[in-house]
């Protein structure tokens, strides 16, 4: 169950409150009849799906209904940060650390983190 | 390969069962495969089984980067039906029923595929109408299907609340009696022992870091264990296709998401058949141990940690207690999640690559156990062809560039 500070309310609700809405950040092409059809398929529906760090778009449905992002490590669910509608990430793939991602603790795909003997 | 029979049995008994053989070898990776199949899951392990068995292409790799059968095969909840709506896809799960109906003989081991018949209820007008346009579909399609009512599924599934007291009211169901489920571990088990025995390399404890490519090319994979070549590669990793397309260089309509089941302490037999609804959300039926078999819906967040939200577990039981009141005081024994990959309309990606050589079959999303035998088929076509089976022709990654896309939400909605 995530624990969601929303930057609107500026307080933490229960995950039930929220709605995930997919990946943050992208862009609708400018000019949508001059797109090409590879451009407007990337478009609506090629994502980054990242096994890690992943910036993405959830809405307080239940709450003040703002649209907002969190960026949270996809293998340990740890959230990193939320920010507002308009604002860039604090902490990217690159940035965060491992300890902040929480991998050794919460990873649970258990045959990639037993690793393998040859 | 040591075939299994009735009396091989009444022969190992003679000594007292000790000299079985393994189902399968642990070889050491070759330098050098004909083809690979990245994925040791359900799909991939069929796909290896008719690569060797129809194509006569034996020197082949499976790559697991864990055990066989271990993601998505080992985690769902087995329901097999083919009661889809479009020709497309109705297609390639009938293809996949047939197969189903006599995979045991072919594999000479025993999957336990029970055609104890699949329900999905319909609870308003518009359920009724999707219903009724869906088993039109079918049997247009040549495949079993009827519209029965609140009267009838009383009958065939007597424990569901069939009265007008539920806060859903049962309106009605579509029945395809030839749907019903399988034993995953068998169906992996079973494809896995018929390609070892036709020489199949099943690398377990493997995993796929990257892929070699020259020229546009694919000329083998990156391992764990050392590099290993390939012309041919076919990439059959369910939740993790997101990742290996992005070592490969480009992006897939795909996302991954959890998606939870759990089952109960074990009962006598109180289920006849499997029951699935959409607009309630939830779906059940009960193995041969007893525990009733429940499956949830999935996390509308990414996740690859193979566990989601205690929330949909709750919204689960719920609507299995709105269906199955009786039910309000059984206990649940285990609670599991494997990560599916979903597309945009339900249907899956089997389709060549903007590389050459590397083929994806992925995109099952939370519904292709069904599909198992007729996936593997189909893609061990392709991979021998070069070029899409007829069947799968539809399922490639371009259509969500032309936009010809197979909307199976309706047939799919919760949906396994
Ligand atoms: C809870 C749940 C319930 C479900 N219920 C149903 C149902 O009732 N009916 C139905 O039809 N479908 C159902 N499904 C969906 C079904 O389980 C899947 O669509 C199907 O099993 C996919 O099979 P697969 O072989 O493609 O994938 P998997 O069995 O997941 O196999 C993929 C394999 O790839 C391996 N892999 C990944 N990355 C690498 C790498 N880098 N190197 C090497 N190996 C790698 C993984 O370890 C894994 O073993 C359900 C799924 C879940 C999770
Ligand atoms: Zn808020």
């Amino acid at each position: 169950m995530f624990h969601i500070y929303c930057p609107y309310c500026a307080e933490y609700r229960e995950e039930e409150e929220f709605h995930p809405k997919g990946q943050a950040h992208i862009a609708r092409p400018a000019d949508p009849t001059a797109s090409s059809d590879d451009a407007w398929g990337d478009y609506l529906f090629f994502r980054d799906n990242p096994r890690g760090v992943h910036h993405e778009l959830w809405v307080h449905a239940v709450g003040c209904r703002k649209f907002f992002n969190i960026t949270r490590d996809t293998r340990s669910y740890a959230i990193l940060e939320t920010y507002r509608m308009g604002e860039q990430p604090g902490v990217t793939a690159e940035t965060a650390t491992l300890a902040e991602r929480d991998i050794e603790r919460r990873t649970s795909d258990t045959a990639t983190i037993q690793g393998v003997p040859s | 390969m040591q075939r299994y029979s009735g009396f091989s049995l009444v022969k190992h008994a003679l000594s007292h069962h000790e000299n079985w053989q393994r189902h399968w070898r642990n070889p050491v990776p070759k330098k050098e495969y004909d083809v690979i199949i990245v994925g040791g899951g359900g799909h991939g392990l069929a796909t290896a089984y008719y690569l060797a068995k129809q194509h006569g292409i034996t020197n082949v790799a499976v790559i697991e980067k864990g055990w066989l059968g271990g993601g998505n095969t080992a985690r769902n909840t087995t329901i097999v039906r083919s009661n889809y709506l479009w020709d497309e896809s109705a297609a390639l799960y009938e293809h996949s029923m047939k197969l189903w109906e006599g995979l045991s003989q072919d594999l000479n081991y025993n999957v336990m595929f029970s055609q104890r018949g699949v329900l999905n209820l319909g609870h308003t007008l518009q359920d009724m109408r999707d219903i009724q346009r869906r088993v039109h579909a079918n049997r247009l399609n040549g495949i079993d299907g009827e519209v029965v009512t609140p009267e009838q599924i009383k009958e065939i599934e007597p424990a569901l609340d069939t009265s007008e007291r539920a806060r859903y009211p049962i309106l009605g169901a579509s029945w395809q009696p030839r749907g019903g489920v399988a034993r995953h571990d068998a169906v992996a088990w079973g494809f896995a022992r018929g390609a070892d025995a036709r020489g199949v390399d099943l690398l377990q404890q493997t995993e796929v870091t990257g892929f070699k490519i020259v020229d546009g090319k694919v000329v083998g994979v990156h391992t764990n264990r050392g590099d290993i070549g390939a012309r041919t590669v076919g990439c059959v990793t369910a939740g993790n296709s997101g990742v290996l397309a992005k070592m490969a260089g480009f992006q897939l309509p795909v996302e991954s998401h959890p998606l939870q089941a759990l089952v109960s302490e074990p009962l006598k037999p109180i289920l006849n058949t499997v029951t699935m609804s959409n607009h309630v959300h939830g779906y059940i039926s009960q193995s041969d141990k007893g525990d009733l078999v429940i499956g949830a819906g999935i996390d509308g967040y990414l996740g690859y940690g193979q566990r989601g939200s205690f929330s949909v577990v709750e919204h689960t039981l719920q609507a299995i207690i709105e269906m199955f009141p009786m039910f309000s005081r059984v206990r649940m024994n285990r609670q599991w999640g494997g990560i599916v990959d979903t597309t945009p309309d339900a249907c899956p990606i089997i389709s060549k690559t903007p590389v050459q050589g590397l083929f994806f079959n992925c995109g099952w999303g939370t519904g292709g156990f069904k599909a198992t035998p007729g996936s593997g088929n189909v893609f061990a076509w392709t991979l021998a062809h070069g070029q899409a089976h007829p069947i799968a022709a539809a399922f490639s990654i371009d259509r969500f560039r032309t936009g010809a896309l197979i909307d199976e939400h309706g047939a799919a909605g919760v949906a396994h």
